[in-house]
């Protein structure tokens, strides 16, 4: 395996998050959702972001895309740069000419996530009559083009399906084919695979995979699975209450895993062997509320590596090797009690 | 008790009084809305003591404008338009609240029996659409004219069409409840059917049924002043809104006020009944704070 | 599709039939001999007695029914015992004023009712839709005639902008046939704009929550095209189904009002037979605008099919 997979243009960053922080409020009080978050995409690379739900996945697709709740969400510090464009804070004119233009984006559920009163070729053309102003003939015939990109069997007569017409895994497709049918440079897919059947789950993963090859874009891959991540991705980042925790290209991060959250989601994947008994197959505890501001490890709790000093205000990212940094003070201890197991042995 | 866990199982989600009462302090909307009910219902409870005789003619002085004995100004007939707006209170406040009861008292059975027998439940239902096909203020209209004019007749015209919307949403509620767990629980351990009824179902219809009811009583209200505007109400004797409007008719050019005063009324009474409906509807539905994402 | 409306068409004979022994009930359960209710209060014996052989009162009340059903099902609703003219034809006299005043209502409540809905839910929790829903409660708690009056003293009596009361015929020309309506379908579509106003919102911001949205908002559609293609649309089933049931209220309002704006149509025609014990005629028409609104939840039922295209088995 290379270290960078050949369509990636390391010098040329599509997409830079930098010191993102956004809280939520209600009336049950302020939730710090994100805690200066920064990470760039590269040209042509799968970024993948991996966590479990309520870790912020979801919130920093929501908040590059501009689709945070109008009332309740505020942005505290940061900057999210697209190419040039700064799109924290543009107009939500400049917001909706990024959106399905230049960032596509397609969602964990398929089944309702297409508008089940109108046609798929319509809710694809429109895409393209909205940004490219294309007439209604030749948005026809976009949508085609794309509907047989996405490899829907027998396309030109599904244009006029409607999405309970469709299975999962087509609705998918169709989704993908409307986040792509203006050319972006980004893709976000969030959750993508998560309602489908295995089998469909790993054709969607290569269609994605290859598209991403054949058309030169970037992708953020959101995913609870690290199955699905290392498959699929060049890069992941591991997230955890809102901060990045863990980020390195895939098989460093599998080889060498520096973080003890990493380490307790590659142990609870299914098929891993534990060696240390003392070591636990499931993380114990639940997501912690994120309604302080934690000054710690937020993950210190939960985490059998933990000793008092987690809980002293976090230090920077170490870096454990090239473009792998993990936010653990015991980093070398978790990758020693972890180097034995099978999944790590695996990628070393 | 050998139901103890089985009640301990059972979700916090029916009527809770504590709450109702929590709500009304902080809601100032809904606070002066149950004011000004009460003033109504106090109107209509005292109405002999703060105004005179609303039937007493007064011949020589028809159509006068306010004066001392008679503040509101005095009708066609000479009688009091004021004690006639308090005492047709009495009519609007004993028609609402007589349907809502009524309607709530027969369509909770009528709907508890409907949701619990299969076969019974169709037919019902099936009788209950064709009732529903009838408008509502027609059949009312020809109910009453059907039978004697005075109150009562009123008050079955307008309850027996009101009935089948409240069988429809008991039965609803009751269909959903019987799917929880915690009743299929209560059943597989034996608990009898009118146990059942009394301490599951029953408890779960109350927040709706209440909605529903006053609901009832509002357009009860409007119904009552429909049928006397028509003619076909209580006896013309009876101060009623509705009737005051009726009479008002002829008048409306050179006395719209003979009109505005018994409107005015009615309007304002049905509107704080309605407002009460929705904010009562409001705070039994979890889901109210729902934004829209846009 | 053919299947889908033939079930409905079934499914409405039931209902149909069921109505048709409501009413016929209304007079022959009611105490008191039937012959002398249907004869009305100035009828002497003998009229009494010709009504008594007409109807077959003399026979089992099944026969009778029959009897009456099956003159009914051939349009014939009797004799109104006050102009001795069949029902059917004065229903007949009637129907364009009221069938004029319910389409102008009806065309005045969607053109108000669903955009103010839509911006509501839009809008929701704001300023805006808080006026909207405060609107829509002042709106169905005020009774139609109370409108009606305010109406005719602010624009007929002060404004003199239009007539007080009356109605002008088609044949006088459609705009004078408008202008005589304006005031009575306000006042009605106020009403019932107000329901539907509210349900509109209710069910846009069903609708405005589904991951749909979402999407749409992702592909980069304006506002205006999220609101009115993608969720109006799915929404319109609510909303129509309760313009179906809003018409029972329509009705209602028809009747009242056009006998505050003294409009010649049936729902006067109702009030007169009322007045006058006309029974036969209160019977046909409550027949009449029964059928008209199981009719029209009949067409309801099949436009669900032109807004969800999952409706067709």
């Amino acid at each position: 395996m290379t270290a960078v997979s050949p369509h990636i243009d390391t010098g040329q960053n599509v997409l830079t998050v930098s010191n993102l922080s956004l809280e939520f409020s209600n009336s049950a009080g302020v939730v710090r959702a994100l805690d200066d978050v920064s990470f760039a995409v590269r040209k042509g690379e799968i970024l993948s972001l991996v966590g479990e739900s309520g870790c912020g996945k979801s919130v920093t697709a929501m908040s590059i895309m501009g689709l945070l709740p109008r009332h309740g969400a505020r942005i505290v510090s940061g900057s999210v740069r697209l190419g040039e464009q700064e799109l924290l804070g543009a107009s939500e004119r400049t917001m909706r000419r990024v959106r399905g233009d230049r960032i596509g984006m397609i969602f964990q559920d398929p089944m309702t996530s297409l508008n089940p009163v109108h046609t798929i070729g319509m809710q694809i053309a429109e895409v393209v009559r909205q940004h490219r102003g294309l007439s209604g003939a030749a948005a026809r015939a976009r949508a085609l083009e794309m509907l047989e990109l996405v490899r829907i069997p027998d396309a030109r007569n599904r244009l006029g399906a409607y999405p309970h017409e469709l299975s999962g895994g087509m609705r998918q497709r169709v989704m993908i084919a409307m986040a792509l049918a203006c050319d972006p440079e980004l893709l976000i897919a969030d959750e993508p695979t998560t309602a489908l059947d295995v089998t469909v789950q790993a054709q969607v993963l290569d269609l994605i995979a290859d598209l991403r090859q054949n058309l030169g874009m970037s992708v953020i891959f959101i995913t609870h699975d690290l199955g699905v991540v290392s498959s699929t991705a060049d890069r992941m980042m591991v997230m955890y209450a809102g901060r990045i925790v863990e980020e390195a290209p895939v098989e460093k991060l599998f080889a060498r895993p520096s973080h003890g959250y990493t380490a307790g989601l590659l142990q609870s994947l299914p098929g891993t062997q534990t060696r240390h008994r003392d070591v636990l197959a499931e993380i114990p505890g639940s997501v912690p509320r994120l309604d302080k501001v934690v000054e710690g490890c937020a993950y210190a709790p939960r985490c059998s590596f933990a000793t008092g000093a987690c809980l002293d205000p976090l230090p920077p990212p170490r870096r454990i090797e090239p473009e792998h940094s993990a936010r653990c003070i015991h980093s070398e201890t978790v990758f020693e009690t972890i180097r034995n197991t099978d999944i790590v042995r695996a990628w070393a | 008790m050998p139901d103890n866990s089985i009640a301990d199982l059972r979700p916090r989600q029916g009527f809770q009084p504590s709450r109702l009462i929590g709500w009304v302090g902080r809601e100032p909307m809904t606070a002066s809305c149950v004011a000004v009910l009460l003033f109504f219902v106090l109107v209509a409870i005292f109405a002999p003591l703060i105004a005179g005789d609303p039937i007493a003619l007064n011949p020589a002085e028809r159509l006068t404008s306010s004066s001392e004995s008679a503040i509101w100004g005095r009708d066609h007939l000479g009688r009091d338009v004021f004690a006639r707006a308090v005492y047709g209170t009495r009519t609007s406040m004993l028609v609402g609240f007589s349907v809502a009861g009524l309607t709530t008292l027969f369509g909770v059975a009528i709907g508890i029996y409907a949701g619990m027998s299969r076969i019974g439940g169709a037919v019902i239902m099936r009788l209950n659409d064709a009732m529903m096909a009838i408008p509502a203020i027609l059949l009312a209209i020809a109910l009453a004219s059907l039978m004697n004019a005075g109150v009562v007749t009123v008050i079955i015209a307008i309850t027996l069409p009101e009935i089948p919307r409240m069988v429809r949403l008991v039965r609803s509620v009751v269909l959903g409840v019987r799917e929880q767990p915690y009743v299929a629980a209560a059943t597989s351990i034996g608990t009898s059917g009118l146990a059942m009824v009394w301490r599951h179902i029953l408890p779960n219809t109350l927040g709706p049924v209440l909605v529903q009811a006053t609901y009832a009583c509002a357009s009860a209200i409007i119904a009552s002043a429909v049928l006397s505007f028509l003619g076909v109400g209580t006896s013309p004797e009876v101060p009623s809104w509705g009737g005051m409007m009726a009479d008002a008719r002829s008048y409306f050019r050179i006395h719209p006020e003979l009109m505005a005063y018994p409107g005015a009324l009615l309007s304002m009474l049905v509107l704080v009944v309605n407002i009460l409906g929705d904010r009562l509807s409001d705070a039994l539905d979890p889901r109210k704070t729902r934004r829209g994402s846009l | 599709m053919l299947r889908y409306i033939v079930g409905r068409l079934l499914a409405a004979v039931p209902i149909f039939a069921l109505v048709g022994i409501f009413i016929f009930s209304l007079v022959h359960l009611m105490p008191g001999d039937p012959a002398v209710l249907l004869a009305g209060d100035n009828a002497n014996p003998k009229q009494v007695e010709k009504i008594r052989e007409r109807l077959h009162l003399d026979q089992p009340v099944i026969v009778q029914f029959g009897i009456w059903a099956g003159n009914a099902l051939q349009l014939d609703l009797g004799d109104s015992v006050y102009s001795n003219q069949p029902v059917t034809k004065l229903i007949a006299q009637r129907i364009e004023p009221t069938m004029m005043l319910a389409v102008v209502t009806l065309v005045i409540t969607v053109l108000i009712a669903v955009p103010l809905g839509v911006i509501a839910a839009w809008r929701a929790n704001g300023l805006a839709d808080r006026l909207i829903m405060a609107f829509a409660v002042l709106g169905f708690s005020l009774p139609v005639f109370v409108i009606g009056y305010l109406l005719v003293y602010v624009f007929a009596v002060r404004l003199k902008w239009f007539p007080v009361q009356g109605y002008k015929p088609l044949e006088d020309g459609v705009l004078a046939t408008l202008h005589s309506l304006t005031l009575p379908s306000v006042a009605l579509a106020l009403v019932f704009a107000a329901l539907i106003a509210r349900v509109t919102r209710a069910s846009m911001l069903e609708a405005l929550n589904e991951n749909y949205t979402r999407t749409a908002r992702a592909k980069g559609l304006g506002t205006f095209r999220i609101l009115v293609v993608h969720a109006l649309k799915s929404a319109g089933v609510p909303v129509i189904t309760v313009i179906g049931i809003g018409f029972a209220t329509l009705v209602g309002g028809v009747v009242v009002t056009e006998s505050v704006f003294n409009i010649p149509g049936i729902g006067r025609l109702t009030v007169d037979a009322i007045t006058r014990r006309d029974y036969p005629v209160v019977q046909g028409v409550i027949l009449f605008f029964s059928a008209l609104l199981i009719l029209i939840n009949l067409l309801v039922d099949l436009s669900y099919a032109l807004f969800d295209p999952r409706v067709k088995g």
